[in-house]
């Protein structure tokens, strides 16, 4: 069982020099004769016109099969169990190579790292290899539409009846639910408990009788998010991960390997190719001011060269606060600190980005930057909601770096039941 | 601060911290801003030179001698920790000119200034700047005299410690190439003339050179070759800038946390209210991102990195802009009493203003990033 303030301490981190060059050989070997190459285009660029997933799950089978998926992964499980050194010779052999990213986040680096820690072994064994041979995408159901920022408080519940947990309710902000198979769903089931204290972790199967899931249209066109319905769902009580009542554990886990995930730190991620660092890789707000003809506007110039210093302290600041954590000079939340810096960056990157596009934010011709500059700026808040809002980032600063008193709660140790909550979900339309 | 430093490092860092502290606490700084005409003792200068602060950029063969591989990454400790204290003293200047011989010196001037240098019985500054030009364009003249000497003509400022230095490594143009010249400012036709300034123990004074004759083993590196030492120079004195901001915005910052937690208003803590908490979870968050930047860009210029820089403008801008703005809050959070003489916040903020205007304000060094971002490759090849 894993403490959730710990890192992914069961894949060792580096490996025998000898034999990590003999793996480089063989991969480079494997990869070349095996997997197609990049051309031009990226691999997020490819993952985004991979609409059903397809794509991706024939690259993991082709990688599944020449024995490169789940490097990382316990060998009893169908993984290599190699080293993370291993994994990121791997990284860079692959680089020039179309890989199945679509997998890396939330499937390998988030559910299926929850499911090694908490599982059970039926459930690993059930789940893992099929992961990895690229037969199940995962999700995470926890966000609920009358949630926000207080994901304890959610109500969509799961009843006990027999050899069944039934469950009942929504839930939202999935994303790729709709092409994936399964899903981490956290639900209440003792509403007489204090809110941490009365909720537990299912294994859902997504596509089955009473399960209604809808993509959500964003304003910048995409459709990535999901919301789920569930009308009378039942969950075999084999598929209950962790304990019943203790979701919270397995939540807070799940929490834990979603910000190593989504921060690039999981060694269950595989290949990234044709985007190398952090900050989103070539400068397409430079792109922008010689398309609009601006690049030698020195306002312009200033505020590009303040978004490349952002784009700089942000990767700065978070080798500082990695540095900081591993060696005890910060607590474990000031994780949040990169996380604010990451949000409020993004905010002004798009306020730059409309700046530069001027009056071509308005009307452009079909595949002019300036348009895809004006969608961005629509959707700029996006960073600053999405995984825990600026808000909440500042009051986990405030308090738990700080050291600040903690906001006031009314449902602190309180049953849930007892506690004022917003209604249960209902379809929105 | 470097939160990965050697056990020398570390070391070094608390002897300094610890002299600081008994030497020269603030209630210090102000005696000596009023008694003292340098802004602090001579001798003062001299013990904290035995410390190391005057020899981290000079060779053992010179005299020196660094704690780490590289003495930039320890002497920025030191101007982290003076930050935090509001120290005065000169250091960046006297290690620049230390920085400058110890890099293209002759042996004659290396022989001259660094032992005094290193000693701390000399200080010694830095002439870049001059009062009527953008920051880093130099205008003074430097006309051969046609039997190998030179003369100088123009002027200097704001220059930092001039009144006391000894040694005065300037900056002119021969022929519309920059050059170097390591000047005895008691020569005729120089004049230095001291300047209100805005820290309270950091002395400035204009410098003119009215056909200053020096002779040719004045001229420190090659005639007309010093354009990539004084970019270096620039690098080193931005990154010593930087450490001194972050340390001062730090150093406030906390007191202005401890304030909120010992300030009671309507019966509760000043820190309990949540318009307040984010507001302090924002200067944490940058100041956090000041000391990261600040530690990066000093690592980049003390390995002569490709990326030097990019880097030292990155963190000059970003911290450049953002001290100031962390040290203001702490007043708006402190209340009236921040902006009182007797309180020591203004002090910081003196301190930080003076790091963010000197060597290039922060806009100063966005522009030079932007002419590295491949702006002006189109126009090029117009031009072409």
């Amino acid at each position: 069982m894993a403490d959730a303030t710990v890192g992914t301490t069961s894949v060792p981190a580096t490996a025998d020099p000898a034999e990590l060059e003999a793996f480089r050989l063989r991969a480079r070997d494997f990869l070349a004769a095996s997997m197609p190459r990049l051309t031009d285009r990226s691999n997020f660029d490819l993952m985004r016109e991979d609409e059903d997933g397809l794509r991706a799950r024939h690259l993991q089978k082709i990688l599944f099969d020449g024995g490169f998926a789940g490097l990382c992964f316990p060998r009893a499980y169908g993984g290599q169990g190699l080293s993370r050194a291993h994994q990121l010779v791997f990284n860079q052999e692959a680089a020039s190579f179309e890989m199945p990213i679509l997998f890396n986040v939330p499937t390998f680096g988030i559910l299926a790292a929850t499911l090694l820690d908490f599982g059970t072994e039926a459930q690993k064994q059930r789940h893992i290899p099929a992961i990895l041979e690229g037969r199940e995408l995962w999700v995470q159901f926890l966000s609920e539409p009358s949630g926000g920022s207080d994901l304890a408080g959610l109500v969509t519940r799961a009843t006990r009846d027999g050899d069944v947990f039934v469950l009942n309710g929504s839930k939202i902000w999935s994303s790729g639910a709709h092409r994936a198979d399964y899903a981490l769903c956290l639900a209440r089931t003792d509403w007489h408990a204090p809110k941490h204290r009365g909720l537990t972790c299912f294994i859902v199967k997504i596509h089955q009788p009473g399960i209604d899931v809808r993509q959500i249209k964003m304003v910048n066109g995409s459709d990535e998010f999901c919301q789920e319905f569930f009308d009378d769902v039942a969950i075999p009580v084999d598929d209950v991960v962790g304990q019943v009542n203790d979701g919270w554990t397995v939540a807070s886990r799940l929490l834990f390997h979603e910000r190593d995930a989504v921060g690039g730190g999981s060694p269950y991620s595989s290949g990234s190719g044709g985007r190398g660092g952090q900050g989103g890789g070539r400068n397409d707000l430079v792109e922008l001011a010689l398309a609009t003809g601006r690049a030698h506007d020195p306002r312009v110039r200033q505020l590009l060269a303040e978004a490349r210093v952002n784009e700089l302290v942000a990767g700065q600041l978070i080798q500082r606060v990695t540095t900081g954590i591993t060696t005890g000079a910060f607590p474990g939340p000031a994780g949040s600190l990169p996380r604010l810096f990451a949000a409020t960056n993004s905010e002004r990157r798009a306020d730059i980005g409309l700046e530069i596009a001027g009056s071509r934010a308005a009307a452009w011709t079909a595949g002019d930057p300036a348009g895809l500059q004006a969608i961005e700026y629509l959707g700029r808040q996006g960073g600053s909601l999405g995984g825990g809002s600026n808000e909440m980032q500042r009051n986990i600063i405030s308090e738990r770096v700080l050291g600040m008193p903690r906001e006031y709660a009314a449902d602190k140790d309180r049953p849930f039941d007892e506690v004022r909550h917003n209604a249960s979900p209902s379809r929105t339309n | 601060m470097d939160l990965q430093l050697s056990d020398d490092q570390v070391l070094f860092d608390e002897t300094t911290a610890r002299f600081l502290d008994t030497s020269c606490p603030v209630s210090t700084v102000r005696e000596w801003a009023d008694k003292e005409p340098a802004g602090f003792p001579l001798e003062w200068w001299r013990r904290g030179s035995e410390l190391g602060w005057t020899s981290l950029l000079v060779t053992e063969a010179d005299g020196g001698g660094s704690v780490s591989e590289h003495g930039l990454s320890d002497l920025v400790l030191v101007a982290e920790e003076m930050g935090r204290r509001v120290s005065p003293g000169p250091l960046l200047p006297t290690n620049l000119v230390a920085s400058a011989l110890a890099a293209s010196g002759s042996p004659g001037q290396r022989r001259a200034v660094l032992p005094g240098i290193v000693s701390g019985e000399t200080i010694a500054t830095w002439c870049l700047a001059e009062p009527s030009s953008p920051w880093d364009e130099v205008r003074m003249e430097a006309t051969p005299d046609g039997a190998g000497g030179f003369v100088l003509h123009g002027s200097k400022g704001p220059v930092e410690a001039a009144a006391q230095s000894a040694w005065l490594l300037v900056v002119a143009s021969v022929d519309g190439a920059p050059t170097q010249f390591l000047v005895d400012p008691t020569l005729p036709g120089v004049t230095v003339t001291p300047l209100d300034s805005l820290d309270l123990v950091r002395r400035f004074a204009t410098v003119t050179f009215d056909r200053v004759a020096v002779p040719a083993s004045a001229v420190v590196g090659e005639v007309g070759g010093a354009a990539s030492e004084i970019e270096r120079l620039v690098q080193v004195a931005v990154v010593l800038q930087c450490a001194e901001m972050a340390g001062a915005a730090d150093h406030m910052l906390g007191v202005t946390i401890e304030y909120a937690f010992d300030r009671y208003s309507f019966g509760r803590p000043l820190a309990s209210y949540q318009a307040l908490k984010h507001r302090f979870a924002d200067l944490k968050l940058w100041t956090e991102a000041c000391l990261a930047t600040a530690q990066s860009a000093a690592s980049a210029v003390a390995r002569s990195s490709g990326r030097a820089a990019e880097l030292a403008s990155a963190a000059k801008s970003y911290v450049g802009d953002h001290a100031p703005v962390v040290l203001q809050d702490c007043v708006q959070l402190q209340g009236g009493i921040g902006v009182t003489w007797d309180h020591d916040l203004h002090l910081y903020l003196r301190r930080v203003v003076q790091d963010a205007v000197l060597f290039g304000t922060p806009a100063d060094h966005r522009a030079r990033i932007a002419d590295g971002l491949g702006l002006d490759s189109d126009r090029e090849d117009r031009d072409g």
